[in-house]
């Protein structure tokens, strides 16, 4: 069992949400049975992710060749720091939106369970996996259940925000493959860790080719994580899914940010050449003006979900700036940004859609409407959360920004990190402030509001679960610290990977 | 060989792109097919061209890389099963929305396009 693990976030996923699709979790009368099995699941996910997380930080990396083919010609799962970490996330955001759908979402659609869990599958496959092409079919498989869990429920708006997300990404994934074509063409392997053994190898005119896969590649992971000016399908997406569904959404940004770090630190690393951080120059401008243009999109947004989108994008910047630094300090204070905004983003998706549901038919737009009933309790989850986005002490947004101020010091850039991130914090506190104000203060007094339910339980569970790993980030600061300080240097140290693989001899 | 093959996918990436460009969805989705075969092609190419080649080892004098013919199987299948769902996708749309745009409303100056005092004396 222990030397199958690295396989098994992608097993239990892939088993349990066939076995959904099953009688005795299948059809519109069993939907108790399929909640049941479905948390079990998302559970059995986090402890087995739990496990992953203590065993790297034992033993190291874990290489895992797939029917025991090894490097560089089978396909390989290699489970790093980095990998576990996000897998835990991962399952740790899969819990909370299964437990928050549990409230009635689930049941507004077939297979709510069994898509979420395919997403969770093609997510922890895309965080495994050391193979370029496997990436891609990971890539298809998150893609393909998220496409399905976006028109989740019906509606105008979902299906025309769902043709441009589907048209979007089915042109990225050609390009992915024109780029891996590219790739293999020139390095002759698809193997990540061994592409970068080549790629410094490579003639003059076979660099220019290995360039232009490169930048194809940013293309598409730019796409995945909306970075500018890539992002103009993400607000409109996020703010017409399903609240469950937009907020396991802000973990797929994140996979793209995840493999650019991955592939171009590891590929065009510093080690690689001519080809050494070709594209540090490129992500500089984006990552800056990303986050100027979310800042302004967070103070133009008409309702709460279409700021938290907008949010996303500041993060995809920061998270950016991050990479762009090159340093293993910068990228350690990046993985704990990308752990606390994820966290937080979905939280806000589900707050959204909690005080949508007590305010009739203004949901969560910023009008004058009627009082909410619950506003107590959604006033003070409100308050935590945008607390905890705008980076305020003493929520593990604070840590976050600041570790990523920190490891820009020295920086020649650091004039623009400071200023960006600081002025941009700023300015979602007042639209946060905005937001809150006409949200919970502006109420018109005629309306009685004792008519409105209740959040269920499920919902709170599940939006709870959410908030208070953000103070407890904070709370454990120095540990999580730790282990993101040493996951970085695990990814920096390409050596360490090239050892792992078995491949100094094999290729040289 | 080489050249035709190089203008072929040319050319059906140039019609994918521009019929990817278009406003309504039926042109897009058959862009999105032309644009997964031009890809199938040129994974394909990716391991070299070559001809009386078998893909196993001591069939042929000569053997070609087997492993783009297997990128490309599941590219294949992965785009059909894409362009399927974009397929089903765009008539919903078409019944949901009322219209064939891509953008689920017509566009703002479509009427302009049109003089008003076209086709009078």
């Amino acid at each position: 069992m222990m030397i199958h693990l690295p396989i098994l976030p992608i097993l239990i996923p892939m088993i349990g949400g066939l076995l959904l699709l099953l009688p005795p979790f299948a059809g519109p009368r069993r939907f108790k049975s399929r909640r049941a099995a479905a948390i079990a699941l998302c559970v059995a996910q986090v402890v087995c992710a739990i496990y992953l997380v203590m065993t790297v930080l034992s033993d190291g990396g874990i290489m895992y060749a797939v029917g025991d083919w090894q490097p560089p010609f089978g396909i390989i799962l290699y489970a790093d720091q980095i990998a576990a970490m996000l897998i835990l996330l991962t399952s740790f955001l899969g819990l909370c939106v299964t437990l928050y759908a549990c409230a009635g979402t689930d049941v507004q659609g077939k297979y709510f369970h069994p898509l979420i869990q395919f997403q969770l599958l093609g997510i922890y496959g895309a965080f495994l996996t050391n193979d370029l092409f496997n990436l891609f079919v990971f890539f298809e498989v998150l893609l393909i259940a998220s496409y399905a869990l976006l028109v989740h429920a019906g509606g105008k708006q979902r299906t025309a925000a769902s043709v441009h997300y589907v048209i979007l990404n089915l042109i990225g994934s050609s390009l992915f493959l024109f780029a891996l074509g590219t790739l293999y063409g020139i390095t002759g392997t698809l193997n990540i860790a061994d592409m970068a053994l080549r790629i410094p190898h490579l003639s003059e005119s076979n660099q220019l080719i290995a360039q232009a896969g490169g930048s194809l590649l940013l293309i598409v992971f730019g796409l995945k994580s909306a970075m500018l000016p890539l992002h103009f399908w993400l607000p409109k997406t996020y703010a017409a899914a399903t609240a469950p569904v937009a907020a396991l959404f802000a973990i797929m940004t994140k996979v793209g940010v995840y493999c650019i770090f991955r592939v171009y630190t590891v590929i065009y690393g510093e080690q690689a050449g001519g080809l050494a951080n070709m594209i540090e120059p490129w992500i500089w401008p984006l990552a800056i003006v990303s986050i100027a243009i979310g800042t302004i999109g967070a103070l133009a947004s008409t309702n709460l979900r279409m700021l938290a989108g907008n949010l996303v994008i500041v993060s995809v910047g920061t998270l950016l700036i991050a990479f762009a630094l090159r340093t293993p300090e910068a990228t350690a204070a990046g993985m704990l940004y990308l752990v606390h905004s994820t966290l937080i983003t979905a939280a806000l998706f589900l707050i959204a859609d909690m005080l949508g549901q007590q305010r009739g038919r203004a949901l969560d737009f910023f009008v004058v409407a009627r009082k909410i009933k619950q506003h107590t309790l959604l006033g003070i989850m409100f308050l935590i959360a945008a607390m905890t986005v705008a980076g305020l002490p003493p929520f593990s947004g604070f840590l976050g920004k600041l570790v990523i101020l920190q490891s820009a010091t020295g920086s020649d850039h650091v004039i623009w990190v400071w200023s960006m991130i600081l002025v941009s914090s700023l300015v979602t506190i007042v639209a946060l402030s905005r937001a809150g104000t006409s949200l919970f203060w502006r109420y018109a007094s005629t309306n009685d509001a004792s008519d409105e339910n209740n959040v269920s339980k499920w919902q709170l569970s599940g939006a709870l679960l959410l908030l208070i790993a953000s103070p407890a980030i904070a709370l454990f600061g120095n540990t999580i610290v730790e282990y993101t300080n040493s996951a970085a240097q695990q990814l920096h140290d390409i050596p360490y990977l090239i050892e792992a693989m078995n491949l100094e001899g094999g290729t040289q | 060989m080489e050249t035709l093959y190089v203008i072929c996918v040319g050319v059906m990436t140039f019609c994918g792109v521009f019929l990817c460009l278009r406003g309504r969805t039926f042109s897009v989705v058959v862009g999105l097919t032309m644009l997964s075969y031009a890809v199938n092609l040129f994974l394909f190419s990716s391991g070299r061209l070559s001809l009386d080649g078998a893909a196993i080892l001591g069939m042929a004098e000569e053997y070609a890389d087997p492993l783009p013919q297997a990128l490309t199987l599941t590219a294949i299948v992965i785009g059909f099963a894409m362009i399927a769902f974009v397929v089903i996708l765009a008539i919903r749309a078409r019944a949901d929305l009322g219209n064939d745009f891509v953008d689920g409303r017509d566009p703002p100056d479509s009427d302009k396009l049109v003089k008003p005092n076209r086709g009078k004396a």
